[in-house]
């Protein structure tokens, strides 16, 4: 008690010097919990979005079927096996079929991915039944905003589309935008076109096959169904968060630098403050302090201005952290326009783990480069110290 | 050790390592202090007042003899023991007054007491008394850099009286007073020897305090030169 009320004292009394290191270390420690939150809220948003318009409750993939390698469409397709057609009947999943085709608006070629779903679907949240209520003689089609922007096309655009059958036959049309819906998953927007099933089945000669089957979320994912690979939820989430721990991983670098620049202003006024101190260190000594104590004193003042920081911190961080959790921070762009997820708002998602780990880390730093200058005392002679000599 | 002695010196010699070598700050000394007394070290600078003083006070070690302290031997004691000497039994009084800044004038004299872990209001009683002692009553509220060099002194007598010490050690504690403030102080530690039998050792040049002194230990080149009792102090009224 007496060690930390005297450290609490010769904190104050060292003035601008301490609320300099303060107001440094509550910077780091608001900067890198309001970072953190974003991390999180953005990470929790995007996988709620990714769950939403695309993932669902899981997939069948028909066996050739690989993400990565669009020439293995060709062979991609069929009749999905019986076990999930039983689920496709009862509306718990829907298939879709995957075609390569271009498309030439305004003359200019565009390769893109043509995709068919069943209109009238409520497996994930687009907006479909806008193609099962086209009654015009083109390929109704469906876009989102962020290929509408790259390719500069308006609702009520007419254009060509063109493919190749099942038979390897090319094949063109006129197609038309029906709607263009404002997504905010790149995955089912960035040069894609969603046709009706039906439509895009008639298409390439392919009637009742699909690539693979989108399962509703809560349905259980089949595990045994012949040559089909059930690919679960979590196969589609840890792509994504693969992706969220390079970018974290990017912050924490950030985090070290704001933690460092603190460590350093409290480390050098530490090893200042020591070595101007030590007929104070000596007298302390003399009046039968015991050294251990008087490192503990020394380390405790560098220590509490991870207490001070604290505290200042919530005074100013806290409103602006509540706020930013509550009300988020609005994007100046078009969340559109970006290559991943993206809220129109950011809301900062601040779990205590999150905000007590933090808590922790920076007290521990300053504590560990309050004690490495403090550690010296133990080493110094009353008499050395008293003179303010040194060997 | 003898009843009546508080410090026992014999045959201490005390070597300081320098460059390849070393240099011997004090040689055979041997010497008693007894209870009471009010004790000068006096000799040229470098003769080893301050050498001395500091190994009495068990802030540095001797090379060779021994040194016995309020029935204490100093020789093969650890830094913890001889801090607990220090905090229990003997108040230190500095030329440049070391009071801790950030503190009060009353939390400067009760600092040893809270050492010592005395409770709240033994202390609290303790440290009126020893500020009464030095008739700063009035500034207890105040910090050093708002006293005169006169007043921190006081404020330092204080803090070394306030655990009732069986001794005293003041290095060369009027150097930075004037003329005037040395007699208030050295008044000040007089009544204290007297009321309290508490013995006394200064190190000094300054004539004023020898004109206090019931001992004069000369001190030449580390060695004892003379040992003079002083029946009739000059400045000492009384006994
Ligand atoms: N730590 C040390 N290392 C080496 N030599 C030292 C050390 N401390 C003191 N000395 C030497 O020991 C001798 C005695 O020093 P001391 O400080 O005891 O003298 P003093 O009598 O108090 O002098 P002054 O009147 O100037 O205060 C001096 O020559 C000094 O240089
Ligand atoms: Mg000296």
């Amino acid at each position: 008690m007496l060690l930390l009320k005297l450290a609490l004292k010769n904190l104050l009394g060292a003035g601008t010097r301490t609320w300099l290191n303060v107001a440094v270390t509550s910077f780091s420690f608001v900067l890198i919990v309001f970072m953190s939150g974003f991390y999180q809220g953005f990470l929790e948003y995007a996988q709620q979005v990714t769950l939403e318009t695309e993932v669902a409750g899981g997939a069948y993939w028909h066996p050739a079927y690989d993400p990565d390698d669009p020439f293995t469409l060709d062979d991609a397709h069929g009749i999905p096996p019986g076990p999930v057609s039983e689920q496709l009947a009862a509306g718990k999943a829907m298939p879709i079929l995957l075609t390569q085709g271009s498309i030439y608006p305004e003359g200019r070629m565009m390769p893109v991915m043509v995709k068919g779903i069943p209109p009238n679907q409520n497996i994930v949240t687009l907006p479909t039944e806008v193609l099962g209520e086209y009654t015009g003689s083109a390929i109704p089609v469906l876009i989102g905003a962020g290929m509408a922007h790259s390719a500069q096309l308006e609702e009520g655009d007419v254009f060509t589309v063109r493919w190749r059958d099942a038979h390897g036959t090319y094949d063109a049309n006129e197609a038309e935008i029906v709607s263009i819906m404002r997504v905010e998953n790149p995955g089912v927007d960035m040069g894609q076109l969603w046709l009706p099933l039906g439509k895009l089945q008639d298409m390439l000669e392919m009637p009742g096959e699909a690539t693979y089957v989108v399962a509703a979320s809560g349905a259980e994912l089949l595990a045994d169904i012949g040559e089909w690979q059930p690919k679960p939820v979590m196969f589609f989430m840890q792509e994504y968060l693969d992706v969220i721990e390079m970018k974290s991983s990017n912050a924490k670098i950030l985090y070290a630098v704001l933690l460092a620049m603190a460590a350093m202003g409290i480390f050098n006024s530490q090893v200042l403050s020591i070595f101007r101190r030590r007929k104070e260190i000596g007298t302390l000594m003399a009046l039968g302090m015991i050294r251990s104590r008087v490192v503990a004193l020394f380390t405790a003042e560098g220590g509490m201005h991870s207490i001070l920081a604290f505290i200042l911190g919530a005074i100013w961080g806290g409103p602006l952290l509540f706020f930013v959790a509550t009300k988020g921070i609005p994007l100046p762009y078009d969340p559109t326009e970006f290559g991943v997820i993206m809220a129109p708002r950011l809301i900062g998602v601040y779990g205590i783990g999150m905000i007590l780990g933090t808590t922790l880390l920076v007290a521990v730093i300053v504590t560990v480069v309050s004690y490495i200058p403090a550690r010296k005392i133990a080493k110094l002679k009353p008499t050395e110290a008293l003179t303010g000599r040194s060997n | 050790m003898d009843d009546n002695h508080i410090v026992e010196i014999r045959e201490l010699v005390k070597r300081y390592p320098v460059g390849g070598g070393h240099f011997t700050a004090l040689r055979d000394v041997t010497t008693d202090v007894v209870v009471g007394e009010f004790t000068g070290l006096v000799g040229p600078s470098g003769s080893g007042k301050t050498t001395l003083l500091n190994i009495i006070g068990g802030l540095d070690a001797p090379s060779e003899g021994s040194v016995t302290v309020l029935d204490m031997p100093l020789g093969g004691k650890n830094h913890k023991e001889l801090a607990h000497l220090r905090r229990e039994g003997i108040g230190f009084i500095f030329q440049t007054f070391n009071l801790l800044p950030v503190y009060t004038v009353f939390e400067n004299v009760e600092f040893p007491l809270l050492l010592m872990g005395m409770n709240g209001e033994d202390r609290r009683s303790a440290v009126n008394q020893a500020l009464e002692w030095v008739d700063l009553m009035d500034k207890v509220k105040s910090r050093p850099a708002q006293l005169s060099g006169g007043e921190c002194q006081r404020v330092a007598i204080a803090r070394a009286i306030v655990k009732k010490p069986k001794l005293i050690i003041a290095d060369e504690p009027t150097a930075n007073l004037d003329a005037e403030n040395s007699h208030n102080v050295m008044g000040l530690m007089v009544n204290l020897n007297r009321e309290l039998s508490t013995s006394f050792m200064f190190a000094t040049h300054d004539e004023k305090v020898m004109g206090y002194l019931t001992r004069i230990i000369h001190l030449i080149d580390g060695r004892i030169d003379e040992d003079e009792q002083v029946s009739k102090p000059k400045y000492r009224e009384g006994k």
